[in-house]
């Protein structure tokens, strides 16, 4: 018998839908979640006999293929060989702008965040950026964010070959549309309404009456990521894994 | 070796331009209680392209006027705290950068060239902030099509921390490159080394590829463990515990100074 699905799973596997059809994701150094959600994908894949998107994880070792040092991840996107990629922010605004340098007037930021790492490109040039932040509050989904570290969308004739394409939180799943620009409701997790998420949201978004709810794995998807998905999320983020798996082991410990 | 390493720190006179790495690329911890003894001040840092501990304690001992980044961070020991103190105070001036812009940066340096062109920034509040870059309308397109000038980056110096040099000078980097392109960019390069080997690594033309020639090195010294608290790729891992208490430690401009003063300097 299999425990239920743990929240993250669906957030997993959510990602790994947003994600079909690339041929190479980079991933940031500590971001478990995507990295899952990518390496899930890759053995769906895999159990069909496709080849399955190739993954480059910042930092890691094994998940890791350049040798031309930390300007060679740019260099790919910006030739167009990175489809996707994960960003998250301290502010994230309703016209998919993002904040990673911090709160207040800059440049005394009386908050200050590490800064806007490849943002400033990369959501530029990546065609699939999901904005991933699991914390969803008026706080980092905001109406205008202080900074401006990277821009939702851009003007007419600025070069643009990419951005953002969902926003992915630990309530809900929006959409972007970059014709408005703004966020559309997707799809609400188990567990949250679409009341709550307006509560939780500092930004106007559009919404059907009555939302979807965010699907569920199948058996067998949530199989191979209790098996061999985490024994490969466990090489590179083996807290996580752990932590992942003794999460889901608890209803089974309870009920024995 | 504490002589050796204190004959390096020399070469940091105040008002200069220093260039350092990423965390993960190979960080001359080893260097930084050598330059805050001088009490050099007025460094102008560039950090390439993210900074982490050695540029918090720089900060944090006074030594520093301005930091160019695109990130400063103690990474899963969170925030850098005097970093965030400094800019909180107005203690330093920030050039907030984004990766790409301080690596096309160095390599205009590199190429000799007075700048770089690089798409992303136009609408960003990065580019709003730094009158240094410069957008102009693509020459080679039909109109329009604005893009980005990034100067180039000369530092004055560079140092970082690599597991090996033979001794004539020639460095092991493998294949993190951006260590080559700060060296070339870069007046002077001074490198740590956990240690010196007898023959040439250009001999070897496994070896050669990843090697910085001994023409970008200024000068090298010895320094087992010379990374830590950070690990060097292939050689040891890092030591996040020691990050964690200097991450708890430096909350506080007292606290900083007193983990500065009686915590070890090198790994148990």
């Amino acid at each position: 018998m299999m425990s239920e699905v743990h929240p993250r799973e669906i957030l997993i596997c959510t990602v790994a839908k947003l994600l079909d059809g690339v041929r190479h994701v980079a991933v940031g150094a500590s971001s478990p979640i995507p990295a899952a959600g990518a390496m899930l994908l890759r053995a769906l894949k895999q159990q069909a006999g496709e080849k399955g998107p190739r993954i480059s994880i910042l930092g890691s070792v094994e998940h890791n293929f350049f040798t031309n040092g930390s300007a060679e991840l740019f260099d790919c996107a910006g030739q167009g060989r990175i489809d996707a990629f994960f960003l998250g922010g301290g502010q994230i605004d309703g016209r998919g702008n993002v904040n990673l340098v911090g709160t207040g007037d800059y440049p005394q930021t009386p908050v200050r965040w590490p800064g806007s790492f490849g943002s400033a490109y990369l959501y530029y040039v990546v065609p699939r950026v999901i904005l991933f932040r699991e914390e969803h509050t008026p706080r980092t989904l905001v109406e205008k964010v202080d900074f401006i570290s990277a821009p939702g969308v851009s003007d007419d004739g600025v070069y643009r070959s990419g951005g953002p394409i969902a926003l992915l939180t630990s309530k809900a799943l929006f959409r972007f549309d970059k014709t408005r620009p703004g966020f559309d409701l997707q799809s609400v997790h188990p567990g949250h309404d679409l009341a709550g998420i307006k509560d939780a949201t500092g930004f106007q978004f559009t919404h059907e009456s009555q939302p979807e709810q965010t699907a569920l794995p199948d058996p067998q998807t949530l199989a191979l990521l209790r098996g061999r998905v985490y024994d490969e999320v466990a090489e590179t983020y083996p807290d996580f894994a752990a932590q992942m798996r003794r999460e889901i082991e608890r209803p089974l410990s309870h009920a024995s | 070796m504490v002589s050796d390493l204190r004959a390096l720190a020399k070469y940091v006179e105040p008002g200069i331009r220093l260039a350092l790495p990423v965390d993960y690329a190979g960080v001359s911890m080893a260097m930084t209680r050598p330059i805050i003894e001088r009490n050099t001040r007025n460094l102008d840092l560039v950090c390439v392209p993210t900074g982490g501990l050695q540029v918090d304690q720089l900060v944090g001992a006074g030594l520093v006027r301005s930091v160019e980044t695109s990130a400063v961070s103690l990474g899963e020991a969170g925030g850098a705290p005097r970093f965030n103190a400094a800019v909180k105070d107005g203690a330093i001036a920030l050039k907030d950068a984004t990766c790409p812009a301080i690596h096309a940066g160095l390599m205009a340096a590199q190429k000799g060239s007075p700048f770089m062109p690089m798409r992303g920034l136009i609408g960003s509040d990065l580019l709003h902030h730094r009158s240094d870059w410069r957008v102009i309308n693509n020459p080679l397109a039909d109109g329009g099509d604005p893009i980005v000038l990034i100067p180039a980056i000369k530092p004055d110096i560079t140092i970082f921390h690599a597991p090996m040099a033979d001794r004539f000078g020639n460095v092991w980097i493998g294949r993190r490159r951006e260590l080559a392109a700060m060296a070339y960019a870069s007046a002077t390069t001074l490198v740590t080394v956990e240690r010196i080997v007898d023959d040439s690594l250009l001999a070897n033309e496994m070896s050669a590829a990843g090697v910085l020639p001994a023409l970008y090195v200024t000068e090298v010294a010895v320094a087992p463990k010379g990374a830590w608290p950070y690990g060097l790729w292939g050689e040891y891992p890092t030591d996040t515990a020691e990050i964690l208490r200097y991450a708890r430690a430096a909350r506080s401009a007292e606290g900083f100074a007193d983990y500065m003063t009686n915590a070890q300097m090198e790994p148990a």
